[in-house]
């Protein structure tokens, strides 16, 4: 009788307001200049976020060992694309990769010039 | 044989308890299963896309960081603040199901379909401003007055990504909405109860799984770099 747990409305109601003040914190933080500690602390408060709402609105917390054994293993397969993908990129070497294109010359202008491959190290 | 007749007086005394389970419990939890399962390939879905919106935000960053200017943090964190209050009136539409509270079903889902129409119009203004603006990438991108000139071109990519995954989330509000639509034509009639209410869950687990996934959008799309000179 895993599954036909009855959360209660207090601990619905506290999720929403937690959910809210974060949110609030969230925005809040954005507007102070932490540099690459923003990125973290939005992805912190969000991770936060999702687990309450996956624990508490999704009955994680009550489900059966099975579907918590599916729900783990697909944030495994997330973070493998994620991880994996992110690796390709940060070490293989693009020798085209435009670093930026050349501002877009007047709409008159009828051969574009085609931007220069820098990044070639 | 004595399994087998008690399978059968079980489907008797519960019409919802289909025969190849062994009672309305073990039902719910492979429903549960199945919508875990489609869930998982829905993150898996929206993965995608986050994984190239981080791929292209490490090799555009400064490009990345002049989109934040036009993006809207109200408008945005209403949006963020309506679905979490969407997603508490499909929880307690869950729970007043699971209490046989007919009439709290109804108004519940009700309410959730008024939050999500709600973050729908609010969506609507947003890309009726990005519109208006020229920032449609590939149809209407105004490259000339674009703040930062030289980031332009890099930054379409963001705006595309920008229309992609809110775009899909979008879609899938559209869907639920729908689904909504649906639970409260049944409810209505008052087919959820203790003892079924599968639907009103699975749709519950879809209307949340919407929910975390706006939860992740927020932050990327609006919140980080909107500090410092634009």
């Amino acid at each position: 009788m895993t599954s036909s747990h009855i959360p209660s409305t207090k601990s619905l109601v506290s999720v929403w307001a937690a959910l809210i003040c974060l949110t609030w914190t969230t925005v809040g933080v954005s507007y102070i200049e932490l540099g690459e500690l923003n990125v973290v602390i939005a992805l912190l408060i969000a991770l936060i976020k999702a687990s309450l709402v996956a624990w508490i609105f999704m009955g994680v917390r009550f489900s059966a060992p099975m579907t918590r054994l599916f729900v783990v293993a697909g944030l495994v397969w997330l973070t493998i694309m994620i991880v994996i993908t992110s690796g390709d990129y940060a070490t293989r070497r693009y020798d085209n990769r435009p670093k930026s294109w050349t501002p877009t010359p007047p709409a008159n202008t009828s051969t574009k010039p085609i931007p220069p491959a820098v990044g070639n190290k | 044989m004595a399994e087998l007749a008690h399978a059968d007086d079980a489907a008797i005394a519960d019409p919802s308890l289909r025969h190849h389970f062994a009672n309305s419990a073990q039902q719910l939890d492979a429903a549960m299963l199945g919508m875990w399962t489609f869930l998982i390939t829905e993150v898996l879905f929206f993965g995608g896309m986050f994984t190239a919106y981080a791929i292209y935000r490490t090799i555009y960053s400064e490009a990345f960081a002049s989109t934040s200017h036009y993006m809207n943090v109200i408008l945005g964190g209403t949006n963020t603040a309506v679905l979490i209050c969407s997603s508490l009136s499909m929880a307690m539409a869950v729970r007043s199901a699971q209490l046989s509270r007919y009439k709290t079903v109804v108004i519940s889902l009700i309410l959730t379909m008024i939050f999500g129409t709600v973050f729908l119009v609010v969506k609507y203004f947003e890309y009726s401003e990005k519109w208006r603006e020229g920032l449609i990438p590939g149809i209407k991108f105004d490259t000339v007055n674009y703040h930062v000139p030289q980031y332009a071109h890099e930054a379409q990519i963001l705006f595309f990504l920008y229309f992609a995954m809110t775009g899909m989330h979008a879609l899938h509000m559209i869907v639920g909405l729908g689904l909504l639509t649906y639970l409260v034509v049944k409810a209505r009639q008052k087919a959820f109860n203790a003892s079924y209410y599968t639907p009103v869950e699975m749709i519950g687990l879809y209307w949340h799984f919407v929910d975390v996934v706006w939860i992740f959008l927020f932050p990327l799309l609006y919140l980080i770099g909107n500090r410092g000179p634009h």
